[in-house]
């Protein structure tokens, strides 16, 4: 199998479904000839053409709104948004539109919003949001947050071919640091959590970007066996996974990148509480970014996003207990 | 330039069909308005009897707008319907017993009681139902163009806006974006005067027709109580539209009833309803089809019957199933295309017959 950079594999599923089905087609600020922000789609504009790797007029409510439109009639609209935090513009059209579809009318939506999500690189308080519990509370969306490069692309090509609206957050900190093995040809990763580290004494639950930095956090943490549950997807939320880790570790901690309050990470602790209590050994930990915008400076932006030491920190404290 | 917007044609003038309309088209677009107004007092008697849920919401006196325009358009075009456009969805052929049973929250209502009043649209007709936050639907036409463009065909999109709508972002954003890659699609401006209690002058400083032009595309006021007039800048919009380009259609016309139910409209001054209750636009298009010597109290008996028909059936239909609730949030499977609607213009059965 090749190897890949994370960004690699998202243009690799979005190439082979592109090649695939012709109803498949790309648009976004930026997204033609020059290739996107991040280069997602580089190339893309010589192989495809501008129709079907379109840039657009600078209007996030109409991108998300167009595709909905083009999708009602048969098309596969994959749309990008330059960075996840640029959503919010588009949030009606997402929410209010795409969202309630189906339920309202029968009419399925099959749109993929690709939102570059995340911090780390010193972006600032509007290239650096994780937006996508807005999404997780809003009825009729699925949101996805790939780990590893292969799920990035199994992930996208299951999005893209989805009956319904799904918030694909892929996290840019992880474009190009990110590498793997990634098969070739176009293969659907199911949007179930993953083991990404099996253990036995504490698991830490985590998606996204996060899931590496949890890695990293519990590899060699004091000799204890901790799991590392990579959740993949946040809607569908995979509960049996969740609660089966949680009956063999019995102690949990749950990492957000996102703001703490009402997060992925708030609802899997919720879960718990009502449906893993019997199995618990000590409290739900939660580690997560707390409720301010993020800032730009380095030294402030590590002081609010989750590190390796947190996490750390939050292991040690919990397997004393 | 300021524009005078609340001036439509005197009820005397009665301009002759263009070429495009036989007599059966001009009785037809006669007995969608009635339809439209009669299924609208049916209901609004049931609201009043407490078997319509929430509130209830009409275009009493703006049948003309949804009637012309849903006339002009074909079986493969699609549209997206305000909630004072009822005809739109008459004319694509939605029995008014499920427009009853959607006022009424009924299993058998056009959306099984998922939603309420007019928010809706049979997708198996063409139709896209509207959102609350107006003028979203515009934004979602010109997705549907887009589309159309994409893949090469001829057809085209339509949708209604109020005059409120246009002091949104969306407004700007469908426009700009129709034009920039120009799409098959018409936006049909309802101007009614008023946005819930909110007048014209507080609502703009430009008249909307005005901006088509400065996005690059033609706009183009229209007597939106002339159903013929409606049917004939409609027709020539979508000719527009199939050779590579949107319009704007300022339909002048007025909310004759509140907002909704609730709504006394005592904001409302009482002469600029008693002006344009001269301009009914029914009692425009009776005259007309009148003078063709059509007997008219045969056809309004015809229309009424429907409608008590209608409602009968409607009144049995079953409540939905409170186990249903939380089904259907998202698809399974394969989506479901949207059909084709009923297009009754004669020059589309001339294109069929051909």
């Amino acid at each position: 199998m090749p190897e890949m950079t994370y960004l690699q594999a998202i243009s690799d599923g979005l190439r082979e479904e592109m090649r695939a089905d012709e109803r498949v087609f790309v648009m976004g600020e930026d997204v033609g000839a020059f290739g996107g922000a991040f280069k997602v789609t580089d190339g893309f504009f010589e192989e495809f053409g501008g129709d079907r790797v379109m840039d657009t007029p600078l209007a996030e409510s109409a991108i998300v709104g167009t595709a909905v439109g083009a999708a009602v009639v048969g098309m596969r609209p994959v749309c990008e948004m330059q960075f996840s935090d640029f959503i919010s513009c588009g949030f009606d059209q997402l929410v209010n539109v795409a969202g309630k579809m189906h339920y309202r009318q029968g009419l399925a939506v099959p749109i993929t919003v690709r939102l570059p999500t995340g911090g780390g690189f010193s972006g600032g308080p509007f290239h650096s949001q994780n937006p996508e519990a807005w999404f997780m509370h809003a009825p009729g969306i699925k949101v996805l947050a790939p780990a590893t490069a292969e799920d990035a692309k199994g992930l996208l090509i299951s999005a893209i071919r989805d009956p319904n609206p799904v918030c694909f957050c892929e996290h840019k900190h992880l474009y190009r640091r990110i590498k793997g093995e990634v098969p070739e040809g176009a293969y659907e990763t199911p949007m179930r959590a993953r083991v990404a580290r099996g253990g036995a004494d504490l698991v830490v639950i985590a998606y996204g970007a996060m899931v590496w930095t949890a890695l990293e956090a519990t590899e060699d943490l004091d000799g204890a066996s901790i799991e590392v549950l990579d959740l993949r997807s946040l809607v569908p939320l995979d509960a049996d996974a969740i609660l089966d880790s949680v009956a063999r570790c019995s102690k949990v901690v749950i990492v957000d990148e996102a703001n703490a309050t009402c997060a992925a990470g708030a609802q899997v602790a919720a879960l718990i509480a009502q449906r893993g209590f019997e199995h618990l050994d000590g409290p739900v930990v939660r580690v997560a970014t707390p409720d301010v915008p993020i800032p730009f400076s380095p030294p402030l932006e590590r002081a609010v996003l989750p590190q390796v030491d947190d996490i750390k920190e939050a292991c040690r404290e919990l397997l004393a207990y | 330039m300021a524009t005078d917007t609340t001036l439509g044609t005197p009820a005397t003038a009665i301009p002759v069909a263009g070429e495009h309309l036989t007599s059966d088209d001009r009785v037809a677009l006669l007995r969608y308005m009635l339809l439209m107004r009669g299924i609208e007092e049916r209901a609004m008697s049931l609201y009043k009897q407490g078997r319509v849920p929430g509130s209830f919401y009409d275009g009493f006196g703006q049948e003309a707008v949804s009637t012309g325009a849903a006339f002009a358009m074909g079986p493969a075009d699609r549209l997206c319907v305000l909630h004072r456009d009822l005809a739109a969805h008459l004319v694509r052929g939605v029995e008014p017993a499920r427009i009853l049973g959607q006022y009424m929250g009924r299993a058998g209502g056009v959306t099984g009681g998922r939603e309420g009043n007019v928010h809706f649209g049979d997708p198996r007709l063409g139709c896209v139902g509207m959102v609350s936050m107006l003028p979203d639907m515009m934004v979602v036409a010109t997705g549907m163009a887009m589309a159309f463009r994409l893949r090469g065909e001829a057809r085209c999109a339509l949708t209604w806006v109020g005059d409120g709508a246009t002091s949104r972002g969306d407004f700007h954003e469908a426009m700009n974006w129709a034009a920039v890659q120009r799409l098959p699609v018409i936006f049909v401006l309802e101007n009614n005067q008023y946005a819930y209690s909110t007048p014209l002058d507080l609502q703009f400083a430009v008249d909307p027709v005005e901006r088509a032009r400065g996005y690059g595309f033609p706009g183009e006021r229209v007597d939106g109580n002339d159903v013929e007039a409606m049917f004939e800048a409609t027709r020539r919009a979508r000719e527009r539209a199939l050779a590579g380009g949107p319009t704007l259609i300022e339909a002048v016309t007025m909310r004759m009833h509140g907002h909704a139910a609730h709504d006394d409209m005592r904001y409302v001054p009482h002469e600029l309803i008693e002006k344009w209750r001269e301009r009914d636009p029914i009692d425009r298009q009776e005259k007309r089809v009148r003078a063709l010597g059509v007997d008219v109290d045969a056809l309004r008996a015809r229309v009424s019957a429907e409608i008590e028909q209608a409602a009968k059936s409607a009144l049995a239909m079953d409540m939905p199933d409170p186990a249903d609730a939380s089904r259907g949030v998202f698809c399974e499977g394969e989506p479901e295309p949207l059909g084709d609607g009923h297009a009754p213009w004669s020059g589309f059965q001339e294109a069929r017959d051909a």
